[in-house]
């Protein structure tokens, strides 16, 4: 780790630009629900209309967007109880809904105070309930960490509505072009610019521990490999070899980053050693090998190469031995992710339709499309495995969509003007 | 598209060759404007690459270009005006209708041994972008072995793609991709 510190010392504040770009915030559109998602209903809370933010309102976006819940609508409520005890069950079982969630909210000298509790109308009991203490400019962030609580008490699954995404902004043409990357929360709210450029920035990674971002840059008029600290602005150039420098993806533990580079003639797969600056080689032949992805074991790594002639992935462990080939369906699969839990594979597959998101299981098997869009790109998985957030095309805009991993719900994340591109959603943060 | 390198540059030379021995064939639609502005024996582009049957051996006379010499020296002090060309999707073939434009360039970069060139590489915006990276790569890396077969110095050249970033022409359909897919030389 010295090198590392002593790396870092010679970090600068780049593109801090004294101009902010103006509002970079994404909105959500629900584009498809599930048939199957769940009844419930989020009374608006008691003490909130005085509050900045309607708590009760994020936690019920969040929860529809995440497909697995279907909100009950708030001119639907006849009765607004704010604790356990006032909860009429009958009232909300005639309703339909199958859990409720009530709460309340207050000012401290410091912040807010919310207090929250989750029932199951069906079973007559009170599940969850907890009080949540907030400085003033964090409610956003109570309201995501109730929606984590709620989610995971249901359905077994952790919440991951307090993750964030990084994404690149685009807008111009040819010559004329200004590039952003931005890290915003999971629902598109509280952007923030990372870094500004009248170069081509691509591919933010992030690092596991949520605290870096790995992208490339085309600052120098080539591209460059950079790491940077989110929060303070520090970055190191990672590599700038002569030719690509691109699609990087760090290991599960943080001290290597797989990349693309074709400083020997051809993209090839290497790993960099963050610590001392060296490159090993993974492929060796004369085809294109790019868009590595880390298993989350640590042990193999996904690529797209077109060895065969079309694109396809290929999985390589890293314990040795030749890359095995995992896709077969159609000519052009590309861009693969691996599910949290390592089973699955998202990718990109060109079926008839078009440029689509789609599923298979990381040992073979059938290839499903999940996506109903056609111009579809950089899929990236939640850290808990249930949504899948990409690329796309709205009109002549680039847009960020997400589609649940069955592919049973999907949502929008269109930006005011320009386009957006290039997501990576955040692992864990707390 | 997947050649091993060494067929890879065999196909480039062939092309070239086809290039250059398949004048009179077929004939795009602008074929025989140009080419012979400078009165060397370089080629009068026509159609033809890629179907292999040419044998010409006239051209590749690369020390030849003396012939020409007066009036070439002229126009060849000068950054050729016409500075992109443009590929077939999934392609890195340059199209025989921009050979001039190549030999143009070819002629200036070996006249100013001095003047150096950036190759962008640059593809429409279908498929992943860091795919299309190495695609760009591969269009502009194919404009290079040309030129260096042409007897450019590699030190004049280099190569830099951008995928998809960059795109000339907004918009979906082919009108907008066929100006994408391109290689610019930037002096």
């Amino acid at each position: 780790m010295q090198t590392m510190s002593k790396v870092w010392l010679f970090c600068v504040l780049l593109f801090i630009s004294s101009y902010a770009i103006a509002n970079a915030n994404l909105t959500i559109e629900i584009t498809r629900g599930s048939d199957q998602a769940l009844p419930i209903g989020i009374v608006p809370f008691s003490g909130g209309d005085n509050m900045p933010e309607d708590v009760a309102q994020i936690i019920q976006d969040n929860l529809e967007r995440s497909g697995f819940f279907a909100p009950l609508e708030r001119n639907s409520m006849f009765d607004k109880p704010s604790q356990a005890d006032e909860v009429e069950f009958g009232t909300w079982r005639s309703l339909d809904v199958r859990y409720l969630v009530v709460g309340s909210a207050q000012q401290t000298n410091s912040g807010y105070q919310i207090q929250f509790e989750l029932m199951d109308i069906s079973g007559q009991r009170r599940m969850i309930g907890e009080t949540v203490t907030v400085s003033a400019n964090d409610l956003r962030g109570a309201a995501h960490y109730i929606s984590d609580q709620i989610f995971e008490e249901i359905t077994d699954i952790r919440g991951a509505f307090s993750t964030q995404i990084a994404y690149v902004t685009a807008q111009g043409l040819g010559d004329n072009m200004q590039f952003g990357l931005y890290v915003a929360d999971a629902d598109g709210r509280n952007s923030q610019q990372v870094l500004t450029s009248d170069q081509p920035i691509m591919s933010p990674a992030w690092s596991p521990d949520g605290r870096k971002l790995a992208y490339v840059s085309f600052e120098t008029e080539r591209p460059a490999i950079y790491i940077q600290d989110v929060s303070t602005g520090q970055r190191i150039q990672a590599t700038s070899f002569e030719g690509i420098n691109g699609a990087p993806t760090w290991s599960p533990d943080g001290r290597r980053i797989a990349m693309s580079l074709s400083k020997d003639g051809q993209p090839e797969i290497y790993i960099l050693d963050i610590n001392n600056r060296s490159v090993e080689r993974i492929t060796q032949n004369s085809s294109i090998d790019t868009e590595p992805a880390w298993a989350p074991d640590g042990r193999t790594l996904l690529f797209t190469s077109d060895r065969s002639g079309g694109p396809q992935i290929y999985e390589y462990s890293l314990g040795g031995g030749e890359a095995k080939r995992v896709t077969f369906t159609g000519n052009y699969n590309a861009r693969a992710r691996y599910s949290p839990d390592g089973e699955q594979i998202f990718l990109i597959h060109r079926s008839s339709r078009g440029y689509q998101v789609a599923r298979q299981d990381r040992d073979g098997g059938r290839l499903v499309v999940i996506s109903e869009t056609t111009r579809d790109e950089s899929p990236s998985v939640a850290p808990n495995g249930t949504m899948v957030i990409f690329a796309t095309q709205q009109g002549s805009n680039g847009v960020l969509s997400a589609v649940s991993a069955d592919g049973r719900s999907s949502f929008r994340l269109p930006a005011a003007q320009g386009d957006v591109r290039d997501p990576a959603w955040s692992p864990f943060l707390n | 598209m997947q050649l091993k390198p060494l067929a890879r540059s065999l196909a480039v030379a062939l092309s070239i060759v086809v290039i250059a021995g398949c004048s009179s064939t077929g004939g795009t639609q602008d074929g025989d404007s140009y080419g012979s502005q400078d009165g060397s024996s370089m080629g009068t582009s026509t159609s033809g690459v890629g179907t292999g049957t040419g044998t010409g051996g006239q051209y590749g006379s690369t020390s030849g270009s003396g012939a020409g010499a007066g009036a070439g020296q002229q126009a060849d002090s000068r950054i050729p005006e016409v500075r992109t060309i443009y590929f077939d999707f999934d392609s890195d073939t340059i199209k025989s209708e921009y050979e001039s434009v190549v030999m143009a360039h070819t002629r200036y970069l070996r006249a100013n041994p001095g003047a150096r060139v950036v190759l962008h590489g640059h593809t429409d915006e279908r498929g992943t972008r860091e795919y299309n990276m190495a695609l760009g790569e591969r269009r502009a890396g194919a404009v290079q072995r040309f030129l260096n077969i042409q007897g450019v110095s590699p030190s004049q050249m280099s190569v830099v793609s951008y995928g998809e970033e960059r795109p000339a022409a907004s918009g979906q359909g082919e009108t907008a991709y066929s100006q994408n897919r391109r290689v610019v030389f930037n002096y």
